[in-house]
């Protein structure tokens, strides 16, 4: 029944046979329950096959595992330093086994020794010379503070009065166990180093996650 | 190891030749004065003492004055010898350079002169080797604070 200026809002029985069709037919094929939607959808290949992380965390892994330290010893800890590089307690277990005879090819400073002040320019010049990024290890007290050398007329009082300095490992010599803790220590500062911190970002989401 | 030579038998060759040149002497050391050094030197190693290698050259600070020490060596007698000098005055200590005879005694003498503040006439490259220019003082002396 059509009524003039009134849209068909009521369905026409060629429709209503349609729809009948329709049901019929699905009655018929719909005889066993759907699978789980995992089992039809290959989901688990996607989610195997995608990783989805930050290009600055991507980087810091990198990193990380790839510090190479500068071939540079200044008094005795510097024999701690070579039996950590050597087989028996091998940091190339942590990809560090490249120490670099250039300073231009290296990331980390391991200060091992007393530092003079005849020394003093040329540890500054070694470090101006790494490419940034670079970090800092200060071994043992001569070089954290100036050890026993302290008053001295010619130790510098600590190495961090003439390069910044990151980690400091205490001992006289520090094992090399203690070494490697630095290093670690240096390793978990290169993984958590948020370069966007100070930017006033909007962020998506709750708390930033690590 | 080389045989220690008597110092006081040392001294009274060393007298002989160069009257004047010996201020002490026992079994171990022979003491020249300063100004009779260098011919004194002169005379142990032209002679029949033969001391052609010189060991060691280092000082010593006693506040009264500065001595000089020498370790003579040998190498054609295997003999071995303590010469030591004196210096007096702490204001501008001097002594005449070995260089000339010992060659070895270069780097010796300017750590010295560095360290002691005692300069040596007649070294041919005098000036610091260990510490920088412009470093007030001499830090091996007993008054350096």
């Amino acid at each position: 029944m059509e009524v003039a200026g009134i849209p068909e809002v009521y369905s026409s029985r060629e429709l209503n046979l349609a729809e009948g069709a329709e049901i019929e037919r699905l009655r018929c094929t719909a005889t066993q329950p759907v699978p789980e939607p995992s089992e039809w959808l290959d989901e688990g290949d996607i989610e195997k096959n995608i990783l989805l992380t930050t290009v600055e965390r991507m980087i810091h892994w990198g990193r990380h595992y790839s510090t190479w330290p500068v071939n540079f010893g200044l008094a005795c800890c510097a024999f701690e330093m070579i039996s950590l590089a050597v087989s028996r307690f091998d940091i190339s277990r942590f990809g560090m086994e490249l120490l670099r005879a250039s300073p231009r090819q290296a990331d980390l400073m391991i200060v091992a020794g007393t530092v003079t002040w005849k020394m003093a320019p040329a540890v500054r010049r070694l470090y101006d010379q790494m490419p940034e990024p670079k970090w800092v290890l200060a071994m043992g007290v001569c070089a954290i503070s100036g050890g026993t050398f302290r008053e001295s007329y010619s130790v510098v009082p600590g190495v961090n009065c003439i390069i910044p300095v990151d980690v400091y490992v205490p001992g006289c010599p520090p094992r090399p166990e203690a070494l490697m803790y630095g290093l670690m220590q240096i390793h978990d500062k290169i993984t958590s180093a948020d370069t966007t911190k100070d930017l006033k970002l909007p962020r998506l989401g709750g708390a930033r996650q690590r | 190891m080389t045989v220690a030579l008597v110092g006081t038998g040392v001294a009274e060759a060393v007298s002989k030749s160069i009257p004047g040149s010996i201020l002490a002497s026992d079994e171990k050391t022979v003491v020249v004065s300063a100004d009779k050094l260098y011919p004194a030197a002169e005379f142990l190693k032209t002679s029949e003492f033969a001391f052609d290698y010189l060991a060691n050259l280092t000082s010593a600070d006693y506040l009264d004055y500065f001595e000089v020490v020498y370790h003579l060596v040998s190498l054609k007698k295997n003999h071995s010898l303590v010469l030591k000098t004196r210096i007096y005055g702490r204001e501008a200590p001097a002594v005449a350079s070995v260089v000339p005879l010992w060659r070895g005694a270069e780097l010796q003498e300017r750590e010295v002169f560095d360290l002691m503040g005692i300069s040596f006439e007649g070294h041919p490259n005098l000036k610091r080797i260990l510490l920088w220019d412009g470093f007030p003082g001499h830090p091996l002396r007993r008054d350096y604070l």
